[in-house]
């Protein structure tokens, strides 16, 4: 377990930025020294997904496909028939164009291929719904015999793709496109099926992945403010998801946020609902698109518009305690700072 | 290239005779199954299997795979496949009874869960040209000599991926890849020409840059001839397109689109073991 995470600062007091998407690049390339089993495929999308930087380190064994996803799909898994690492990489939107070839001849035989796709989610940006996939989540978690990984940051982007490529069997990989806050460092280990605990708490479970997770820090910090101690946990793996760690934290807390740069129907909050509907239910608040495609704007602006910044995972936690049924007796958190209002009971909130 | 003796060619009869018995057997045993596209391509896969393929590795997923390798691409001929491969010994002849049935590694389409040496997992048309092409992707890596042939149907190349493969194949200058089109001139509820037109499928596959021949699909001496590897051009792929008949050897299957997806029942059965004993 982790100790508690803030946002990396420099000494100016500025976060650092890295869009995940370039590191995915940089270690793909320096990845292609040591195994030589790994090829790249491209969609002609590789300055985008920065895959171009292990086309020009290794140019034999980076092979463009042109604008032909299906095809591409097939390809790899013909590559790894013949026992190479492939990574297909293009943007979400272009890959579940392929869905049903990654599924027959991928997943189906459980084939040694990476799909890592870049661009998912709403806050793509200006580029407007055809690029903006909400929806993938749900369609690969749905199927049998893939691994679903969904990295918060750049570096655990980097250790998310070691992980991929070191596990035997199909892996789906999201990243968005925006550079997001770093919170991890370079000393935490990744590990396919562990959810992260990225800061304790008492009274409120928010689980968030991928991009959203910076924003969920910044929630819980508010939210500590105002007396509730929140407990965040990034999932980084939506599959297999780690039925212990969401178990053990929502029997504590007794309420549930989760957040997603994803459609709510069937993402990654669907699958925290699927098992605390079953073992344990708890009031669940879900920030996430409400059945809505999304539109050009700024990644700002769409956050803002769709609900997912950190003051709509305020709201949904504030929902989600009041709904709890059986208020726990008041709980003293750690004041951090003098200004913290004294404790009050959960449900005046 | 040395033409196919008089032996040869009569132990490739013999041979095709055979699997031609088994695909009417297991697919009226099963009650199901695609008997129709089965015959039509079992001269071609009986070439292959006699002159071009081997399975010297248990699992066709062994990293150094030397043997040729062969991709069902028309997957729903899976039973003219099991038939080929029960006659490679790669599995049991007894086998082919369960084609169909629970837990069967003769799957209702191929299945590399269920049967390692089924090449890739087809059933969805289009998919089984593309792994290919990544076998043949992979067999340049690896400088290897290998050669990987894929059947397609003529219906399957109503599917876009399949022109996305053919595109791309060229673009890649695979010429160990070699495709062949059985085309029997029938798809599942009509005629080839009266569903989606394709014709003429030599020419499309020579616009696409490919080394590209017409032949009898039921002639072993044209068969044998389009896949010698003195008919592959460098760096370009090869497209044979084979002209056979549905349901062929069995005279009431013939050009009959019924036996597309439906087998001989026990009367019928009969009649087809006989003319193909």
């Amino acid at each position: 377990m982790s100790s508690s995470k803030t946002k990396t600062t420099r000494p100016n007091g500025h976060t650092r930025l890295i869009a995940p998407r370039v590191t995915f690049g940089e270690t793909l390339a320096r990845l292609g020294t040591k195994n030589r089993r790994l090829v790249v495929l491209d969609a002609d999308l590789s300055t985008s997904t920065k895959t171009s930087l292990f086309r020009d380190r290794f140019p034999n064994r980076f092979f463009q496909m042109g604008i032909a996803e299906q095809n591409m799909v097939g390809a790899a898994a013909g590559l790894s028939l013949q026992g190479f690492i492939p990574i297909v990489s293009t943007f979400a939107a272009f890959a579940t164009r392929a869905w049903e070839q990654f599924r027959l001849s991928v997943a189906v035989p459980k084939l040694n291929v990476k799909l890592v796709v870049t661009h998912a989610g709403v806050t793509v940006g200006a580029d407007g719904v055809s690029a903006q996939m909400t929806e993938d989540i749900a369609l690969m978690r749905t199927l049998p015999h893939v691994t679903v990984l969904s990295p918060a940051d750049a570096i655990e982007t980097s250790s998310a793709l070691v992980s991929a490529i070191n596990h035997i069997g199909p892996v789906y990989l999201r990243l968005g496109r925006p550079a997001v806050p770093v919170i991890h460092s370079s000393r935490d280990k990744f590990r396919i099926g562990r959810a992260e605990v990225l800061s304790p708490g008492t009274d409120v479970t928010l689980i968030a992945t991928g991009l959203m997770v910076a924003p969920t820090l910044t929630a819980a910090h508010k939210l500590k403010t105002q007396g509730v101690s929140s407990e965040v946990i990034n999932l980084s793996t939506i599959k297999p998801l780690d039925h212990r760690t969401i178990l053990k934290s929502v029997s504590r807390t007794q309420a549930v946020v989760t957040a997603e740069d994803h459609q709510q129907a069937g993402g990654m909050g669907s699958a925290v609902a699927e098992l605390l509907a079953q073992n344990l239910p708890s009031p669940i608040e879900m920030v996430a698109l409400d059945d809505t495609f999304g539109q050009s704007g700024t990644s700002e602006e769409l956050a803002a518009k769709f609900g997912l910044t950190p003051q709509h995972i305020i709201t949904a936690a504030t929902k989600a305690l009041s709904r709890k049924t059986n208020p726990l007796p008041s709980r003293k958190s750690t004041p951090a700072k003098p200004s913290q209002t004294s404790l009050t009971n959960q449900a005046s909130l | 290239m040395t033409p196919l003796t008089s032996k040869q060619k009569l132990n490739l009869k013999i041979v095709s005779k055979k699997l031609r018995q088994a695909v009417v057997t297991m697919t009226s045993a099963a009650s199901a199954g695609h008997p129709g596209g089965s015959l039509s391509c079992i001269d071609i896969l009986t070439l292959l299997s006699e002159r071009h393929l081997t399975f010297t590795t248990k699992s066709s997923r062994s990293k150094h795979h030397l043997d040729n390798l062969f991709v069902l691409s028309k997957g729903h001929a899976a039973p003219a496949l099991y038939a080929m491969l029960a006659h490679k010994q790669v599995i049991s002849p007894t086998q082919l009874k369960s084609f169909r049935q629970l837990g069967s590694p003769l799957q209702g389409h191929p299945d590399l869960r269920f049967l390692p040496q089924a090449g890739s997992c087809t059933g969805s048309l289009g998919q089984g040209l593309s792994v290919a092409l990544g076998m043949a992707l992979g067999a340049k890596l690896r400088n290897s000599a290998q050669r990987i042939f894929a059947l397609v149907g003529d219906g399957e190349i109503n599917e876009g991926m399949v022109w996305e493969a053919t595109l791309t194949a060229a673009h890649h200058q695979l010429d160990n890849l070699t495709v062949i089109i059985d085309h029997n001139g029938f798809q599942q509820t009509g005629t080839t020409s009266q569903i989606l037109n394709t014709d003429p499928i030599e020419t499309k596959f020579q616009a696409f840059n490919w080394t590209t021949f017409g032949i009898n699909g039921h002639d072993f001496d044209q068969i044998n001839w389009a896949l010698d590897p003195d008919r592959v051009v460098p760096n370009r792929p090869t497209a044979i397109v084979a002209y056979t008949t549905k349901g062929k050897g069995v005279s009431f299957m013939e050009g009959d689109i019924a036996f597309h997806g439906t087998p001989a029942n026990s009367n019928q059965l009969k009649q087809a073991l006989n003319e193909l004993k």
